[in-house]
């Protein structure tokens, strides 16, 4: 064996070893190749659909309807002050979620012909999928803000609101690229992924105080249970019912302050802010982060073998 | 071996790589075959221990019969798979012609395409602008630059991805069979730049069945048969084997 000496002798250094990927950072030293693969996520979008991006606002709109017709006025559920805004700032949320993390998931698979051909860092699909409902995003919370605007939301806003915006989109924002690298590696593999994210998602819109609001879940845990209270502060450490509540702080509560105010108003007054609302800020963002790292973790392990799966 | 007097530009060492092929899918397979007492996986060798060295300014021919390992060592070259024992090392900025035109979304025009796949080759945005006008150029479809791609003929489909393709920053270029559609000029224009690249003294590694385009670019041949290397010397020899 001549040649093996002979590489004995070669320095590392100078050479480098193909396929070995560096995570979240290429992503950075790639990030002209991501802006592209954003921009056009989003512009292909709606390619070809007569009402193009008026479908962004088409489904939240319908989604919001049914809810607020079959909760708010067959079920009652009204009784939460200014109940559609408050379904519609939780809706918003879900909504970027969802789609964050279900358009991650199926990233990889979906950009199959160029992951078996040519070596880039994978990450990008996954993160681009999350930055692309994230734009995606920004009409509905728009929308929101105009009709918050219109109620006296202006006048009730302090920087925490805005501090409480930010971080709720960056906390669900982590979480969904966290779950999407996690689940979108596996997905290669065991197609079951998908299916399972699926579940999640349906699940995800009841987990969480969006139709309903938390302080029912206490109720029915610690009164007409009789579990322990921690129950009820493990389901305030959900991220999304972190980035739900943080919205709700920032956008109903504001906009509700007027008619809560206003004489002859004889309905309930504001849902309680859940306890610990800045300290849970913190710790969901920490769960956020580690999901982020174990779904890095699982992506890295598993994409050596996305080009033979695939 | 006296190809190895230059530097290296790649190394190729002991590198094995096996590919499982699951034969059950599902959970009601597993059981099925596990009562038949039939195997789940069977491992295919692609390759079986290849040891090469590639020097720097090189054209190589890396010649066999389907299935023997040829597509499968580019790959891990390039690094799209990665060797399950062994290693390959290779110095400087590595672009394969492996799958020309991967990257590109049928939805957008032309232009954006050129962006988008010298990006995904690992452009940066300065070197795509300085370069656009070249490589719109080369492909010699300026007056369709604006139209989605999806409306292109694949002809001028691969002109353009090549064009792009070509014109990435490199040292050291994989192709893969890649020229076979492309008209006899455009073929022409393309072994031009080749030798343009190889006058400059990139690595050149070349997978192809067609022996003239090889005859004319590579000086080195290397046989691969089985997923071992039976060959490795001047290209005569390797392409006498091969055609035998």
């Amino acid at each position: 064996m001549t040649t093996n000496d002979q590489f004995a002798l070669v320095s590392r250094t100078e050479f480098d070893i193909p396929g070995r990927s560096h995570g979240l950072i290429d992503v950075v030293r790639w990030r002209y190749l991501l802006r592209l693969l954003v921009r056009t996520g989003v512009t292909t979008r709606y390619r070809n659909s007569v009402l193009g991006w008026a479908w962004s606002y088409v489904r939240p709109a319908a989604q919001f309807l049914v809810f607020w017709i079959v909760l708010g006025i067959f079920m009652n559920l009204d009784r939460v002050p200014n109940y559609a805004v408050y379904l519609f700032s939780g809706i918003v949320v879900i909504n970027l979620f969802s789609e964050g993390f279900k358009n991650a998931t199926t990233s990889i698979v979906g950009n199959a012909p160029l992951v078996r051909k040519v070596f880039l860092p994978r990450q990008l699909f996954a993160v681009s999928a999350v930055l692309v409902s994230f734009v995606h995003f920004l009409p509905q919370v728009a929308l929101l803000l105009f009709v918050c605007l219109l109620m006296g939301w202006a006048a009730h806003i302090s920087v925490l609101s805005i501090l409480a915006v930010l971080a709720g989109m960056a906390i669900v924002m982590v979480f969904s690229l966290g779950l999407g690298l996690f689940f979108g590696a596996v997905n290669v593999r065991f197609r079951d992924a998908e299916n399972i994210v699926e579940l999640m998602l349906l699940l995800a819109t009841w987990a969480s105080p969006v139709l309903y609001a938390w302080t029912m879940v206490e109720t029915a845990i610690v009164e007409k249970l009789g579990w322990p209270h921690w129950i009820v502060e493990l389901y305030l450490l959900n991220p999304i019912t972190q980035g739900v509540e943080l919205f709700h702080y920032a956008f109903w509560r504001p906009a509700s302050q007027e008619i809560v105010n206003s004489a002859g108003y004889a309905g309930d007054a504001l849902t309680a802010i859940p306890p610990d609302l800045a300290v849970n800020t913190l710790w969901t963002a920490l769960i956020a982060i580690g999901t982020l790292l174990i779904g890095q973790f699982v992506f890295r392990r598993l994409e050596g073998k996305f080009a033979q799966d695939l | 071996m006296s190809a190895t007097a230059s530097r290296p530009s790649i190394i190729i060492n002991g590198v094995r790589k096996t590919f499982t092929l699951n034969h059950a899918f599902s959970l009601k397979d597993t059981v099925v075959s596990w009562v038949r007492r039939r195997k789940l996986t069977s491992t295919f060798e692609a390759l079986k221990g290849v040891d090469l060295v590639i020097g720097e300014g090189e054209s190589v021919a890396i010649l066999g019969m389907n299935g023997s390992g040829k597509s499968t060592l580019l790959k891990l070259i390039s690094g799209v798979m990665e060797p399950d024992a062994g290693e390959v090392l290779t110095r400087g900025r590595v672009a394969g012609l492996i799958e020309v035109g991967a990257g590109f979304h049928p939805e957008l025009s032309g232009r954006e395409n050129v962006f988008l796949n010298a990006a995904i080759l690992g452009m940066k945005k300065h070197e795509i602008e300085a370069l656009y006008d070249e490589i719109v150029a080369f492909s010699e479809i300026e007056e369709f630059i604006d139209q989605e791609v999806k409306h292109y003929s694949s002809g001028m489909f691969l002109r353009l991805a090549f064009a792009v393709a070509i014109h990435v920053h490199l040292d050291v270029l994989l192709m893969d069979e890649i020229l076979s559609v492309a008209d006899v000029p455009f073929r022409e224009k393309c072994r031009r730049k080749f030798e343009e690249l190889i006058a400059q003294g990139k690595t050149l590694i070349v997978v192809s069945h067609d022996m003239e385009m090889v005859r004319e670019l590579c000086t080195r041949g290397v046989v691969i048969s089985k997923g071992e290397v039976i060959y490795d010397g001047e290209l005569e020899g390797a392409i006498a084997l091969v055609d035998a």
